[in-house]
Order: structure tokens, then C-alpha cells, then sequence
């Protein structure tokens, strides 16, 4: 009897064993590309070093923008006043599907674009994430450092058809606008969780001999009232398919939307944008700030009502400018 | 002359708090136990040297200079069977949470030695290692190990290790432990995520990269 029980036992363990390791494996859960959708495989770093057809200069440029894009941070004080790098938002090298990948802006414009109501250029959108992302000021337009940014994204896009928008993998969005009903204590919850380890249980993020390691979420170092993420859907969106690092798709849809929601419902440096009040900067911009939380009562207080403009001793970059063609 | 006494009065304080805050662990009980052994297994220095340092040939990491919540972790864990070795459970098992948090606050103590591992890797293999710890693998979506692990890859906080100047072995045994699934002590299955991705050829490049790098920064 206790021979057959240990026999059982035995069979048990080597049935289970193989069982435990295919649990181990943890799947990179991404959404599905439509049928009929472009998609882009964008060249790598290999690929730039074995492409005899690039002037060895440009290759030096687009080096350069890489570099830039790679470690923004250490144009801190310069065009940076946030924590963040261009990575930390486009991940993967700015190529990585799911993750805002940067070459459908070269692809893609020049285009209206109805933040700032106006047709764009690749260098006034990637003055954009400057501007709020990184709560800074743009490398001028038409400069070395600017041209060395436009280089980088140009070379990514190689190959892909211009003015192509069905582009699968574009940007982050997958949950679309509408959100669900939304619970700011259960995105706290979530984000003590699933987000605290790598971010801080402040949100403050993580340093090391210092490097900004995992960038802060919220605060003065963090994007501004005006980056598009501060938009709940993008930011759901976002660490839906992206976060936690290594993992995505491991949240469900309405746990990324609350977390979301908790993250974006905390103060951060002002919108460029601002007139000196709130509620008009926040109906001035409705097309916008109708996906954020700025200007609403969060806990009893009124979010963005403030004129700090976090590590950064302006408000409003100059290269921010309307365009008509009147 | 009140000003300055006023300050000194401060400074006084401070010291006195810090002093408080930091007889919560015992440096020197945590020594005397990496010694001496607690009685009932195998004193810490048998395997892991009496620098701290570690073995590359058994496969014992360094210890000296990890974090000390990192490395109290591993102990709990040890304990609770959520980290499985046959050679560490046995040595750990009968030690206090007191004793745990003092050999923790003893190797993270310690300065890292150099790298006692043997043998130059192959360039090749080096160049791999070096291009997957700092731009990661994205195609099979593997993030750098410096994403986590920090400028260097000599740590961030308590929850990702120093892996700057550790041992190959350890680093090899550990990844494909993660990726098997018989390791699984990381916090919400980050360091699985990433393993169970990579190749062994991979694995063992990362290791030897990690290992040639200098454990402290400068």
C-alpha cells in the first residue's frame, strides 16, 4: 500500500515537473494586426553598420540621433527638464510595435494635427515630445542636433510607404477612448501592486550614481500637463501593451485603465499652454484636456492649478508656434 | 556662541537617531555568524570566501557588497521554499529573522573584491554580452539588463541585484533556473519574463559579460 502510495506520488512529480516549466514561460501578450495593415520591420543597429549604401557621414548623424534618443538625458538643463528619455516612453529603440514607434512620423507627415491645429512638420512633432513629454525646449529647428533627431527617425522609417496610415502597431492605442468607470482607489491598489517596485511607492522613480534608472510618473521631473500621455487613454494604452517592463498584456484592459487613471490623477509641472488659469487653459484645449484629468477636482483638489513649472525656469518653449496659410 | 552650541546640539541629535536606526542590525554579530556558523550548518566564508566574494568554479556568488534587503530576501526565501537550493536551505534554516537581517547588513557592508574569474571569454561572445545587457534583444523581447539593473548593472535598490563582477556560473545557473521555472523568488515574475526568452547562447554571453565588469562603479 505505501509502495503504491510512493509510486503514485513519484508518477505525480514527473507529471507535474514538466507542467511547472511551461508555466515559467511569462508570454508577450500584443494586440493582433488588422488584415490590410502596413507593417513595418525597421532596420537595427546591425543593419546600419552593414549598409555600404550610407554615406559613412550620415551614418555619424544618424549615430548621433540615436544617441540623442537613446540617453535624452544628457541634454538635461538643455532641451530636457523632465527625467525622461525618448526611450522611456518609445521603447525598444523607438522600432518596438505597441510602443509608439517614431518612423510613421516621418512616414506620415507633413499632416494637420489637431492638438495644435495646425499642419506639422517632423521636426515641429518631435518639438512636441520636447516640449511636453519632456518638459523642455526643442533643439532649434533646423539645427545639427535637430537635423542628427530627424536622421535617426528618417533612417527607421526606410522602406515604408509614405503616406501610408493604416499602419499596424502604430502608436499605443488598442483600448480606444472610451474609458470604463473609473476608481481612483483601486488604480492606487493596482499601482502598490504591479508599479511601485520599479516607479516608487511616490512615483518618484528610481536613481542610481546618478542615472535615472525607472523615471518618475509624477512630480516636477515628470511629463507635463500637456504631454499626451497625461491623456488617461493613451497612458492606458500604453502600459497595457508596455508595462510592466517585459510583460505586456498581463494587465487586464480595466486594470490599465485604472492605474492609468491613479497615475494621471497626480500633480505635475504645468501645461506650456497655460493663460494663467486653469479652467480656461483646460476649456481652451477641450480637443485635449477632455482625455485628462487637469483642471478637475481629484480628492478635493483642483489638478494643475498651480504656475509651477517643475525643474524647468520657463513656462512656454518659443519654438511652440501656431502656422496659417492664409 | 547659542548658535553654534544650537548646532551642535543638532548634529548631536542627528547622530544619536542615526546611531538608533542603524543598531536595529548587527554588523558584527552578522561576521561573527558567516564565521562561525550558528551550531547547526556550514559557516557562510566555507563557500562563499572570507571576503565575500564567492567562487566562480562552485558556482557560489559574491555576496560582498549586494544590497542588504536583496540579500535578506534570499534567506526568508530560502526558508519559505520559495527559492530552492539543496545546499543553501539546510545552512539557513535555523537562523533567526535577527540573524538573517545581520549577515544581510554584513556582506552588503563589505567593498565587492575584484573578480576572481579565470580565463578571458571569447570577443565574440563578450560583444553579444555587452550589446544584450545595455540595448537588449527587442525583436524577441528582451529588455537590456541595465533597465532594471542599473547604470553598469551594479544594482538598483532591493529588488535588482548587482550583477556587475559576478560570478558567470552563478549568473548561467541562476538564468536558466528562472527560465526552467525552478527559480521564482522575483518580484511579480519580472526576471522569468525576461529569462524564459533567452537562448542559451545568449545566456551564457550575458554571463560572461556581466562577470568581466568591474563590481563598483570606478
Amino acid at each position: 500500500m505505501k509502495a503504491r502510495y510512493l509510486l503514485a506520488l513519484l508518477a505525480a512529480l514527473l507529471i507535474s515537473a514538466p507542467m511547472a516549466l511551461a508555466e515559467a514561460t511569462v508570454p508577450v501578450n500584443l494586440p493582433d494586426f488588422k488584415d490590410g495593415q502596413y507593417i513595418h520591420k525597421a532596420p537595427t543597429l546591425d543593419d546600419l553598420k552593414n549598409d555600404a549604401s550610407i554615406h559613412p557621414e550620415l551614418k555619424k548623424v544618424i549615430l548621433k540621433g540615436r544617441d540623442m534618443f537613446m540617453n535624452t538625458q544628457q541634454y538635461r538643463g538643455k532641451y530636457v527638464f523632465s527625467d525622461l528619455s525618448c526611450k522611456s516612453c518609445h521603447l525598444g529603440e523607438g522600432r518596438l510595435n505597441w510602443s509608439g514607434p517614431v518612423w510613421p512620423a516621418v512616414t506620415t507627415l507633413p499632416d494637420f494635427r489637431g492638438k495644435n491645429q495646425h499642419v506639422n512638420s517632423l521636426e515641429e512633432r518631435i518639438a512636441g515630445c520636447f516640449s511636453f513629454s519632456m518638459n523642455g525646449t526643442p533643439p532649434a529647428y533646423g539645427s545639427d542636433d535637430m537635423l542628427a533627431m530627424v536622421a535617426y527617425h528618417t533612417w527607421l522609417a526606410k522602406g515604408a510607404p509614405v503616406y501610408e496610415t493604416n499602419i499596424g502597431g502604430r502608436g499605443f492605442s488598442s483600448l480606444g477612448q472610451v474609458p470604463p468607470k473609473l476608481d481612483y482607489d483601486r488604480g492606487q491598489a493596482i499601482y502598490h501592486k504591479d508599479c511601485a517596485i520599479c516607479h516608487g511607492d511616490d512615483g518618484q522613480g528610481q536613481h542610481k550614481d546618478g542615472t535615472v534608472v525607472f523615471p518618475p510618473l509624477w512630480g516636477d521631473n515628470s511629463y507635463n500637463w500637456g504631454a499626451g500621455i497625461t491623456r488617461i487613454f493613451t497612458a492606458a494604452s500604453f502600459i497595457k501593451n508596455n508595462m510592466p517592463l517585459g510583460k505586456p498584456g498581463t494587465l487586464t484592459d480595466d486594470e490599465a485603465w485604472q492605474v492609468a487613471n491613479f497615475i494621471n490623477s497626480q500633480e505635475r509641472p504645468q501645461d506650456p499652454r497655460y493663460t494663467g488659469d486653469v479652467k480656461e487653459t483646460r476649456e481652451k484645449f477641450i480637443n485635449f484636456h477632455k482625455y485628462t484629468n487637469y483642471g478637475k477636482l481629484i480628492n478635493g483638489k483642483l489638478l494643475g492649478d498651480h504656475s509651477n513649472t517643475g525643474s524647468k525656469p520657463f513656462l512656454k518653449p518659443d519654438a511652440l508656434q501656431p502656422r496659417a496659410f492664409d | 556662541m547659542t548658535h553654534f552650541l544650537f548646532r551642535l546640539f543638532v548634529a548631536l541629535g542627528v547622530a544619536m537617531m542615526a546611531t538608533a536606526a542603524y543598531s536595529q542590525t548587527d554588523v558584527g554579530e552578522g561576521e561573527k555568524l558567516t564565521r562561525q556558523g550558528d551550531g547547526s550548518g556550514a559557516p557562510c566564508i566555507a563557500c562563499h570566501g572570507a571576503d565575500g566574494g564567492g567562487n566562480e568554479v562552485g558556482g557560489f556568488p559574491r555576496l560582498a557588497g549586494l544590497n542588504a534587503g536583496y540579500l535578506a530576501k534570499q534567506m526568508f526565501d530560502y526558508n519559505a521554499g520559495l527559492r530552492i537550493s539543496a545546499i543553501m536551505q539546510p545552512n539557513v534554516d535555523n537562523l533567526t529573522e535577527q540573524q538573517i537581517q545581520n549577515i544581510a547588513a554584513y556582506y552588503a557592508s563589505l567593498p565587492a573584491p575584484p573578480s576572481k574569474t579565470t580565463g578571458t571569454p571569447p570577443g565574440a561572445q563578450v560583444a553579444l554580452g555587452e550589446k544584450l545587457t545595455k540595448e537588449g534583444d527587442w525583436d524577441n523581447y528582451i529588455p537590456p539588463c541595465a533597465a532594471c539593473h542599473g547604470p553598469g548593472d551594479r544594482g538598483v535598490g532591493s529588488a535588482f541585484p548587482a550583477l556587475a563582477g559576478q560570478h558567470p556560473l552563478y549568473i548561467r545557473q541562476q538564468l536558466e533556473a528562472w527560465k526552467t521555472g525552478q527559480r521564482k523568488n522575483d518580484p511579480n515574475q519580472l526576471m522569468a519574463a525576461v529569462a524564459g526568452r533567452m537562448s542559451a547562447e545568449q545566456i551564457a554571453a550575458v554571463a560572461a559579460y556581466l562577470g568581466s565588469l568591474p563590481a563598483s562603479a570606478k
